[in-house]
Formats: C-alpha cells, structure tokens, sequence
C-alpha cells in the first residue's frame, strides 16, 4: 500500500481511549500497515497495562504495533513524531458538541490537522465494535492532488471493504456566467451548467479509468456535480447522504489573507459531517 | 427564424395590447391626478410619472404584463416631504409648496440613479431581506397615512395637521362636522365624494360585462364630468360644487412642455434630503417588487419577470422622470390586474396606456377640471381602505401572535414616527422574537455567514435536490431563494429541511409562493423534513411548521335553506354533499376561464365518490388590490372518457363583438353560420374544434343557449352565470351536461 503503509496516532487517557485504539487497530490490520501508538505524558506501568491490554484484542496484528512515550506540548509532540517515523496518516478523534448531534475537532487536533506533513483520518464516532463503511464520498475537484486522491481513496475503500463511493465535482457557482434572470436567461444557464456538469464528469471518469480495476471491484462508483462554496458543499452533501467516509484533497498552505477568512477546511474541521479522511 | 416568428406574434398581439392598455389608461388618468394632489404636487405630475414609465419601462423593462406609474405608497413621503421643505423655504402658500416640489423633484432623480445602482450591483432583490410581517405592517402604515388625510378632502373638510396620527384621530369629527355645512357648496363636495366612495366600493360587487368595461375610476369621472356639463349646459348654473374643491390648473399639452419645472438640487448636502432619497427608494423598489411578483402570478402564460432589469428600468424612469417634473415611477399592482384581465400579452400594453394618457391630456386638459377634488380622493381613501383593511391584521394574528406583533410594531412606528423607522423597528422586532424563541443569540451568530443552502441535480431520478442546514430566516433567504430561482418551474425540486433547526415565516410563506409557482408551470417543488420541527402556530405559514398537504377551512355547521335544499338533492340523486371549503382546486386551474383568475376554494359540493361528477359553488377573484372582484359561482365538473380539444364556448355579446376587433380570435364554424354568429369559440386547435361541432351539437346548443361550456381535453365545466346557481338551476344543468356528454 503506497498511501497508508504506517499509520500512527495520538493516545490521551480519555473516555474514548478504548474506541480509538480498537479502530485504529482495526484500520491498521485492514489496510495491512504498521501502527505506531503515541502517548503524549509520563510513563506509567497502569497506563501501559491498559494499553497492552487493548492490543491483545488483535494477537495476529500485535507484532505489527509500536508505543511511544513522549512529554511535552501535544502538538509539537505528535508532528515532530510523525516526521521522524514517517507517518502515511495520522488519526485524530473529534469531539461533539454538547446537546447537538455535532461534531467538531477540538483546539489541540485542529492545531495538530494543520500542521500535520501526512494524510489525516479524523474519526468522529470511534467505536469498539466494527461500524462497516459503506458509502464513501470523496471530492473530484479540478486540481493536480485530486488524481492522487481518488488513487488514495480507492486503495482504502477497498481495504476496508466499501460497496458504494460517490465522487463529487465542486463547481464554483461564479463559473455559472449566466445568471437566471428570467425564462431565456434560465433556460441558457441550465443548459450551461449541464455543460459544465458533463465536462467535469469526463474529466473524472478520465482519472476513474487509470485507477487499476481490482481496486474498483465491488465498488459501484457514482459521479455528482454540485455548484457550491467549496469543501463546504461536500460535506453537506456527505451528511444529507448519510455516507460514512468523506476524503478529501490536503489545502494548499494558507497565506495571511486566509487567515482572516474561512478556507474550505476550516468548514469541515469546525462542523465534521462525516469522518474525513484528508489525503497529503 | 424565431425572430420573424417572434415578430409576427407581436404584431398579431398589438390590438389586444392596445385595447388593455386603453382601458388601464382609463384607470391611470384619475389615479395619477388623484396621487399627484394627494402628495402636494401639481396634478399634471402624476400623468407626466406614468406616461414616463410607461414608455420607457415598456422598452428597457424585463416584466411582462406590469403597468408602471404614480405609486400609492410613495404619497406620505412625497406629501411630507413637500410641506417641509415649502415650510423651510421662506415663501408662503402656493409658491413655498412649488418650492418644496422642485427639492422633492431632486429627491427622486437620486432616489431613480440610487435604484439604477441596485440594478446594476443585482441587489434589486431588496426586499427579500425584510421580514413579510414588517412589509405587510409597513403597507398597512401607508395605507392608513393615505386614507387618514385624504379622508378629511373627500368630506369637504381640508385640514392640515402635523402627524398622520392626528389626521386618524379626527376622522369622527370631520363626519360629525360635514353634517352641519353652512354652506351647500360644501355640501355638494362632501356629496361628490361620498357617492363616488360608494361607487368604489359597490362596483365590484356587480358583475355586469358592460358596466365593467369602463373602470370604477373612470366612472367617476365620467359622472362627474357629466354633472357639471349638466348644470352648466342644461340649468345654466354655476357648479355648485365649492371651488377650491374643484382640481385646478391641468394645463395644457403646449403650457407642459413650455413649463418643464427645474428640480432644486440645493439641499443634497442636508441629511434629510438623503432620508427621504431612502425613503423613496426603498418604497419605489419594495412595491414594484411585490407588485413583480404578484403580477407574474396573473400572467396566463407565466412566464418570469427579469426583476433586475425591471428594477434598471425603473430607475432610469425615476431619472427622467424627476427631470420632467415627475414622482417615482414604480409597478402598480390594481393597474397591472386590470392590464391582465383585459387581455394584455407583452409589454407594449404599457406603452399603449401612456399613449393613450398623452391623447387624453391634449385632448381633454380643459375637461378634467370638471373633476371634483373629493370624487377623486374617494378613490384614495378606498386604496387606503384596502391597504390597511383589518383583515390584514387578523391574517397575521392568525399565522402568529408574534407575526401580529411585528405587524403591530411596524404599523405603530411608522405612524408616529417614520417610514425608515418603522421598517427598521420590525426588523428588530422580528429579530428580537427569533432570538426569544430560539433562547439564544449563538445559532445565529455562528451561522450567518456560513454557506447554508446546497442544491445539486440528483443523476439517476434528475430531480433537483435542495438542502438547508442550521437556519433558514430573512436574514439568509436570499441564499436559498438564489438556488431556487436557478431550477427550471417545470422540473421536479425537493426541499430539505430535516438539517434546519429554525425556519421563519417570511420562509415559509415564499416557500408556499414558491410551491404555487412550481404548480402553475407543470413542475412539483416539495417540501421535507419540517416534521421535526415545532410549529408556531396551526397556520400553514407559521414559522417552523409542516405544511400540511390537505388545508381544511373551517364550516360553521348550520346549513343555509339553499344548503339544505342542494342537500336534499343530493339525497335524491343518492350524491354525497360536503358543506365544507377544498382548497385542493389544481384540476380546475388549466380550463381557459381560470387561467387569469385565482381560485380561493370550493364548497358545498355534491357528488358521487367514485366517478369524476360533481357540482359545487367555487369562489375566485379577478384582479388585485382595489381592482380586485371577488366572484361566487356553481358549477358542474364532469369527466370525459375520450379525449376532446381545449375549447371554451359561450353565447356573444356586445363584449365579444368588441373583442373581436381588439384581434382576439373567434373560431369560425363555417358549416354551422347561425351557430357561429351566435357563439363565441376560443381553443387553440381550430380543426379539431371545427370538426367537434356536429349539425347536432350546434343544434342543441342553439336551444340552450344560457351555458358556458369548458373543456381542457378529459374533462367539461359548465355553469351559467357569474353567480350562485338556484337549486332548480342546478338540476338543469346536470340535465344538460348528461345531454352534452351523449352529444360529444
């Protein structure tokens, strides 16, 4: 597996910590990686029998863990680690807001989701028992990472074992030039955006074709054009779909200018549809 | 090819357009001068704003069927403002009020290239970021600032108060005064605008074809004109009526065009300048955009109105206008209904009303100052009536305690204070309620400027997907309405809300505006996920609420003599009878005669269960605000089993004989000449029509005479007249339909 050949987390004593190390597991076993545990905090011998015990659940994949026992600043903790182990993804747990079925990522994860030099998984509901994954939406915007991306998120699908995946072409609603004004200006902007539609589905189905045909198998692969606000579209797409993965392209590194206004990211890391899986 | 196409369709088109747009004229005469006099202006300026509009809406304008001219929401402001600046301006009488028009003339010149900028920046759609309850308060504010003061000029009673309250506050005593006149002059003015406030009101009560040829308004000038002629030519007397309550000064065509007043751009530098620039602009631009849009309701081809170059065009008409000595031209819904019933297609009706206001103005000027003053505010204070009618207020009570209140809020503060005040009152109103039902300010705030709204194509079904997430009020509508306004009307849009946690009223009313649209053009917009939600109220547009997909009336539960009597028809013919009202009325809506009619419901109907037979009184309206005609009447609705043309068949009259020579089409039957005569056929296939009339058919016809006959290809809707049917009536006419049915 080119992308997610060493996965490596964060572990804090937590409620979740139980959830988090089975899933992780879980996904390391699937996708046939190497998982590497990283405690943020002293070292204890509680501490490291509970964790032990978490990883006897999985004794044929046992072998394939590694625990590290940092202290320090999380953040500088966690990427500091991934770039000496040379991490393929890093998984981050996301909190849920109170009262609300919503789930964000906290200050420390969003810290960590910016700075991170590899892929992400920000799991929103880790579980103990095994949630199948059936429905994967992943972006098929216009840019050079997105070919990778999908490559990325075939490979995991089919680790995984994921029956449907959806690709969803963002279109800036600005590329629609025509605006409906009235019958005619509404008939030639419907017929312009089923153009742009069309287009950005070949352009898709262009990149679909170099994907190798074992990973698609089983996989009935949908293509959806929306107009909308990009990264935000997506994931409000995921969530009416109720799909259980969202994979979307790494953002380019913000300039100043971004700072002050929401990029894409911003929308899904501060309102999490779906888990997301962000590829590097 | 479509061009020449095109081309030949406007041109076999133009008489009908210019028969409307003559008798919209007829309207448009009294009401300019009438709204000229009531804002403190020279009369002639609300002829020169209409003929302005007129022309150049007409050419540059996006809507279709709108007529444009004098506004009667503009009137406070306009009559404020003129009596403030003729107080500042240190000339007295006349000459200060002169004054005051020339600033005000300024006023709109800004208030026209403000607009031309809304245009341009495509923030035309103002008004979809008012709440409807302030927009409805605010109209009822307007309405009440009109009739309060014209009120006191129809009882031949002039006065001049400082607040639009005090001109309320003494309408008792001017009635109680106008009884004791000491002077019969005065008498006959109060007497003039009585009669005429009557004739507004009773005319559309009577449904006569030819006394409803001419408008009400014109009828009253008609008569009055009529009766000074009397006393001067027939009892050579002075008119009895006093003369300052006569209009004075209509010059004529040449004195117009000598004359063209300077506006005064002295006061742009003042602050209250630019309040009432804002003013007028906001006024202008709210009702031409409401009037837009109910009007594209009335259009029988309904089609969609280009607001943004509407609102271009309107601007530019301001300019100009303003340059010329006119007030704000904005879209007048009465004078567009009126437009529409009478059979206009395209937008050179309007043109042909201002046309036809320009003959009028040469021709007659001398004529119109026949006019009594209060004749003509009557029609004023019947606009007024109707604009701040209570029904309004318990409509809105009735979707909501709280939309009441924001109406109240609104209506209140616009009195007492202001427009600009009043409107931003019930914006805060409406936002204060929202933060009290929703017990916290961070929803809002975290959500305002995110993108809310996503809508895509579903590829496998192509039905359009629309989904709302976190909040859905007027403060981020335009966000949604955007999106809709991208889906073809005759396609299939779902609209989602089970990711909404607060929808308001102003939504879900344009919401069900919006379910009509899609209705009228053939396609469904459906609206999800509300059953979460709490409701306000049990008013299908109170916020957070389901819409409910049967709407049941209400019935007071004692029967009438005729109900009983149709019950124990019913009876007889083994029928079931529902007393109760339907709103459900869609399979009535594609018969000819609906199509530039609204259906309110039907009730009181008979019928058996399971076959597609039945009776029923069925009420609709015919045209909007005062030239709206609320019409009740029995008909008898039966399916066909094969298919017939679309047709409509009726007995002529002297109507008819005129329609004609406006180019609206009879079809000739040449087989059947008495027949043909007799009759007047309107269907869009003239074969399958021609070949539909048999010896036989055309036969029994003649002997029955009295029905008029609808079909829309499966199914027929016969009834006699414009009124409810008498029991024997009824049974007649199920006697012909059996007859009819057998024949076709």
């Amino acid at each position: 597996m080119t992308h997610f050949g060493t996965i490596l987390t964060g572990i804090a004593f937590s409620p979740n910590l139980k959830a988090n190390i089975f899933e992780t597991l879980r996904l390391g076993s699937l996708l046939k990686a190497s998982v590497i545990l990283v405690h943020v905090g002293e070292k204890n011998e509680k501490k490291e029998q509970q964790i032990s015990e978490y990883c006897n659940a999985f004794p044929k994949f046992k072998e394939h863990i590694t625990i590290i026992w940092k202290s320090g600043n999380p953040v500088d903790v966690i990427t500091t680690a991934c770039i000496e182990q040379q991490a393929d993804l890093l998984i981050l747990g996301a909190a849920k807001r109170k009262k609300l079925n919503k789930y964000y990522l906290g200050a420390v994860a969003k810290k960590i989701a910016k700075k991170a030099p590899c892929s992400l998984l920000l799991f929103i509901k880790p579980s103990v028992e095994r949630v199948p994954c059936r429905h994967v939406v992943v972006n098929g915007l216009k840019h050079p990472k997105t070919h990778n991306t999908i490559q990325a998120s075939f490979e995991f699908s089919s680790a995984i074992g994921t029956n449907k995946m959806t690709i969803v072409e963002e279109i800036d609603q600005n590329e629609v030039t025509i605006k409906a004004d009235d019958d005619k200006s509404l008939e030639k902007s419907t017929l312009l955006q089923e153009q742009i539609i069309e287009r950005e589905t070949s352009r898709v189905s262009k990149i679909l074709n170099d994907i190798d045909e074992s990973l698609k198998e089983g996989i009935t692969i949908k293509s959806q054009g929306i107009f909308g606000t990009r990264g935000y579209s997506i994931g409000h797409y995921a969530k009416i779909k109720r799909a259980d993965l969202l994979v979307m392209n790494k953002p380019e590194k913000s300039s100043f200018l971004d700072k002050i206004f929401p990029q894409d990211i911003d929308y899904i890391l501060s309102e999490l549809p779906t888990d997301v899986l962000i590829i590097h | 090819m479509t061009n020449a196409r095109n081309i030949k369709t406007f041109f076999t088109a133009l008489p009908k357009n210019i028969f409307a747009g003559f008798v919209v004229s007829l309207i448009a005469l009294p009401l300019g001068i009438g709204l000229a006099l009531a804002s403190e202006v020279p009369p002639i300026a609300g002829i020169v704003t209409a003929v302005i509009g007129g022309v150049l809406v007409s050419i540059l304008g996006g809507s279709n069927v709108t007529i444009t001219g004098p506004g009667n929401g503009l009137v406070g402001v306009v009559a404020g403002a003129v009596l403030l600046y003729a107080d500042q301006s240190e000339l007295s009488g006349a000459e200060g009020i002169y004054q005051g028009y020339l600033i005000v003339l300024a006023a709109v010149i800004c208030s026209g290239l403000l607009m031309l900028i809304l245009g341009f920046l495509r923030l035309g759609k103002l008004s979809n970021y008012f709440p409807s309850s302030a927009i409805q308060g605010m109209l009822a504010a307007i309405g009440l600032i009109i009739l309060g003061k014209q009120f006191h000029i129809m009882m031949g009673n002039r006065i001049s108060r400082n607040g639009s309250l005090e001109y309320l506050t003494e309408i008792p005593q001017t009635i109680i005064k106008s009884f004791f006149y000491n002077d019969t002059s005065l008498t006959f003015a109060m007497l003039s605008g009585v009669i005429s406030l009557v004739i507004m009101v009773f005319y559309a009560k009577i449904r006569n074809k030819y006394l409803q040829l001419i408008p009400a308004p014109m009828w009253i000038v008609l008569l009055a004109i009529g009766f000074s002629y009397y006393y001067e030519l027939i009892l050579k007397l002075p008119n009895p009526i006093h003369q300052n309550y006569m209009i004075s000064g209509i010059p004529e065509a040449h004195e117009i065009v000598a004359n063209i007043p300077k506006p005064n751009f002295n006061k742009v530098g003042t602050f209250g300048f630019w309040a009432v620039v804002l003013s007028l602009t906001l006024i202008a631009s709210i009702e031409s955009l409401l009037s837009i849009k109910a009007v594209d309701k009335l259009d029988p081809e309904k089609r969609r109105s280009n607001v943004n170059r509407d609102i271009k065009a309107i601007g530019f008409a301001n300019i100009i206008a303003g340059f010329l000595g006119g007030l704000n031209v904005v879209t007048v819904i009465a004078r567009s209904s009126v437009n529409v019933n009478n059979g206009a297609s395209n937008r050179s009706s309007n043109f042909f009303h201002a046309s036809f206001l320009v003959i009028f103005i040469v021709l007659f000027s001398a004529e119109l100052t026949r006019i009594p003053l209060p004749a003509l505010m009557a029609i004023l204070v019947f606009t007024g009536w109707k604009l701040a009618h209570p029904s309004k207020i318990i409509d809105t009570f009735k979707i909501g305690k709280e939309q009441g209140f924001i109406f109240l809020t609104t209506l209140i503060i616009t009195i007492s204070i202001g427009l600009i005040e009043g409107i931003v009152a019930g914006i805060f109103a409406t936002g204060l309620i929202h933060l009290l039902i929703n017990k916290s300010v961070i929803p809002f705030l975290r959500n305002i400027l995110k993108p809310n709204v996503l809508m895509f194509k579903e590829s496998d079904t192509n039905n359009y997907y629309v989904s709302v997430k976190n909040f859905c009020t007027f403060l981020n509508f335009s966000k949604l309405k955007r999106k809709l306004d991208n889906i073809p009307e005759t396609e299939i849009a779902i609209i989602d809300f089970s990711l909404c946690d607060f929808i308001d009223h102003t939504v879900m009313e344009s919401m069900s505006d919006y379910k009509e649209t899609f209705r009228k053009k053939g396609g469904t917009l459906e609206i999800i996920g509300l059953d979460l939600l709490d409701a306000g109220s049990k008013h299908p547009f109170g916020l957070r609420k389901i819409l409910p997909v049967k709407k049941v009336l209400e019935s007071t539960g004692v029967l009438t003599n005729r109900q009983e009597l149709i019950k124990n028809i019913a009876k007889e013919l083994d029928y079931n009878y529902t007393v109760r009202k339907k709103i459900e009325t869609e399979y009535l809506e594609n018969f000819i005669y609906f199509k530039t009619k609204t259906i309110n419901h039907t009730y009181n109907e008979i019928g058996k269960k399971d076959t597609v037979f039945k009776v029923f009184d069925v009420e609709f309206y015919e045209g909007e605000f005062i030239a709206k005609e609320v019409v009740r009447s029995t008909m008898l609705y039966t399916e066909v089993e094969h298919h017939l043309p679309i047709f409509s068949i009726y007995r002529e009259g002297l109507l008819e004989l005129l329609y004609h020579y406006a180019g609206f089409k009879d079809i000739k039957i040449e087989k059947e000449p008495t027949f043909s005569k007799k009759f007047y056929i309107k269907g869009e296939n003239d074969v399958a029509i021609q070949q539909l009339i048999t010896p036989e058919l055309a036969k029994f016809l003649l002997v029955n005479p009295n029905f008029h006959i609808e079909s829309n290809g499966k199914a027929l809707l016969i009834f006699t007249k414009e009124r409810l049917a008498g029991v024997s009536e009824i049974k007649k006419m199920k006697v012909f339909a059996n007859d009819l049915k057998k024949l076709l």
